[in-house]
């Protein structure tokens, strides 16, 4: 896989990555190859809630449209605009398409270490 | 081939329409400044084009049509010539009621037949497709129980196998969607239904055969929970086909109820339609019904309580007319063996492919069953898509696609039982031929199709970057 080590995953296939206080996240490149071309993704906007456990977008391929769940509750400080133009950049890069940065994090869902992730998809 | 704008020849056209003789005294906000760009095109040239673009697409017409949760059954000449009944074409809603008697009393007729098959006690015939049903279904709902003041009751909960329409139906009527998992048998996981059950739930929406072709067997404690935390029970009338005539969707629990006569009731279903999917009640939702319903032949009445309206007067009238037909054809022994061989041809060729197409869940089916190409794709590398575009070669159309989509890798199979044992046998054999080419010579069925008047198309690209209009070169 081609998921970092350094970052955190959730059971559902998203990452995140610590920023000081705030967390980015997108999904995992096991997620992408699962969806297979990407061709639309919704966001949030900005100063949004997202609560840990529930979907906060979606991203839809030609075979079907899947939720993205937040691993944290907070509040959205960013939206990458640039996967909003072209869904294809998750398809390229999982951990550089980073989908919204969140801050005012009072709730983290159960993180998985990349080893835990990977034996997930693997099993 | 070219498109209809690309064929206009300036000042080239069709008389149909004789010079306008009435003065228009239309305000001025109206008026276009500028005239319309259609096409300009003789009749002749224009039936040619329409002609031309039908022989490149695959209709139930053209051959076999599996194409799962979509009935796509044979749809009997005899619908037609009733709904062309001059008495049926050539009047308006808007006409006195005693000059369209015979019409209301065909609405009143078909309501009292979809009551029977079904055991609700009143149906509208205003939704114009499934999905609108449904949106009627959870707007009468939600009417009810803010009518009784349970203004805290807003969430729907729909099962991870369900269509999706119906969490987008739920949204669109205000309601928050909740997913309920599947067990590991295809079923709705009790567990996690009830863990989902409170004082916040309105409703509970299920499609019964599921999208699995599976009957759930624990459907009578389904809906007495749902009615036990205060819910209703809504019934997603998609798969009816499998047990119209049997199973009565108001004896296993359900308080309404929507149809896809463009399914279950043979009327035209996709390009050919348009659709009906009218939603039935127990009585206690009907004071919310919308709509106008004449039953006296004499005057036009509105529900106590009505939700509005959903359409212009009685939805399509036309397609109702169909359904009427289908159902006084087939007739109360009729409707039933529908069902029956409906679930015994899926049966059939369920078993005759589940040695080299695995099963999603390999039991006695419905009137559909999932297959799962993901070990073949694990193995070989052929997707599902790979292989719905290898039937294409052999004229036939491909089942649905990667749904539902709690089966990796899914092909989902309904013959309907309009089709012949001849016709399953040919598609049987077709399956395996394939799946002996994806053994053999898998390139080629990554390949495909090679026969067809357009090779495989970039889905991708035509989903990323649209051309929804002509571009007129400006």
């Amino acid at each position: 896989m081609n998921d970092p080590r350094e970052l955190m995953y959730t059971k559902d296939h998203e990452w995140i990555y610590y920023d000081g206080e705030d967390a980015y996240v997108g999904i995992s490149d096991f997620a992408q190859q699962e969806l297979g071309d990407l061709v639309f993704v919704n966001l949030p906007e900005v100063d949004d809630e997202v609560i840990a456990g529930e979907s906060f977008g979606d991203v839809e391929s030609v075979k079907a449209v899947s939720d993205v769940l937040s691993p944290v509750t907070g509040i959205v400080l960013e939206v990458n605009e640039e996967i909003l133009e072209d869904a294809s950049l998750i398809n390229q890069d999982a951990f550089s398409a980073w989908f919204i940065k969140v801050g005012n994090i009072t709730e983290t869902e159960d993180l998985l270490t990349a080893e835990e992730y990977d034996r997930i998809i693997e099993g | 081939m070219k498109l209809i704008f690309e064929k206009s020849i300036p000042g080239r056209g069709q008389d149909i329409f004789p010079i306008c003789d009435v003065p228009i005294c239309l305000p001025k906000a109206p008026h276009r400044n500028t005239k319309p760009r259609l096409p300009e095109i003789s009749e002749n040239e224009m039936g040619r084009h329409y002609t031309s673009l039908a022989k490149r697409a695959h209709g139930v017409n053209d051959g076999f049509y599996p194409l799962g949760s979509c009935t796509m059954k044979h749809n009997p000449k005899i619908n037609e010539a009733m709904a062309s009944l001059p008495g049926f074409v050539n009047i308006h809603p808007l006409q006195p009621p005693h000059t369209v008697v015979g019409a209301n009393e065909i609405i009143t007729e078909l309501e009292n037949f979809l009551c029977e098959i079904t055991g609700m006690d009143a149906i509208t015939f205003q939704p114009a497709a499934g999905a609108q049903g449904e949106f009627t279904g959870l707007l009468l709902i939600k009417a009810y129980l803010q009518d009784k003041g349970e203004f805290e009751r807003n969430e729907i909960l729909v099962p991870d196998s369900a269509h999706g329409t119906n969490p987008a139906s739920a949204t669109m009527a205000g309601f928050k969607s909740i997913t309920i998992k599947s067990d590991a048998f295809g079923m709705v996981d009790l567990d996690d239904l009830k863990s989902h059950l409170g004082p916040k739930t309105a409703g509970l929406m299920l499609t019964n055969p599921n999208t699995v072709g599976l009957f759930d067997t624990h459907i009578m404690d389904i809906t007495r929970l749902v009615h036990e935390a205060g819910g209703l029970c809504y019934y997603d009338g998609a798969n009816l086909n499998a047990v119209m005539g049997i199973v009565r969707p108001a004896d296993i629990g359900f308080d309404v109820i929507h149809m896809n006569l463009h399914k279950t009731f043979s009327t035209p279903h996709g390009g050919g339609g348009p659709g009906s999917g009218p939603c039935g009640c127990k009585s206690f939702l009907s004071p919310y019904l919308p709509g106008l319903t004449c039953k006296d032949g004499k005057t036009y009445t509105r529900a106590e309580k009505s939700i509005g309206n959903l359409t212009g007067f009685y939805g399509n009238f036309l397609v109702n007319i169909k359904a009427f037909t289908y159902i006084l054809t087939l007739g109360s022994k009729g409707v039933p063996s529908v069902a029956k061989n409906a679930v015994l041809n899926a049966n059939y060729m369920q078993e005759k492919l589940k040695d080299i197409y695995p099963v999603a869940f390999d039991t006695t089916c419905m009137h559909e069953f999932v297959i799962s190409l993901q070990a073949i794709h694990n193995e070989k590398n052929i997707s599902a898509l790979d292989v719905a575009k290898a039937l294409l070669d052999h004229g036939m159309h491909p089942p649905t696609m990667y749904f539902p989509l709690i089966v990796d890798e899914a092909l989902m199979i309904e013959p309907t039982e309009t089709e012949s044992r001849e016709t399953l046998d040919d598609a049987i054999e077709v399956f395996r031929d394939i799946y002996k080419m994806i053994i053999e010579s898998p390139e080629i069925v990554a390949a495909s199709p090679q026969t067809t008047p357009v090779l495989r198309l970039d889905e991708v690209k035509a989903a990323r970057e649209p051309k929804l209009k002509y571009n007129f070169g400006e």
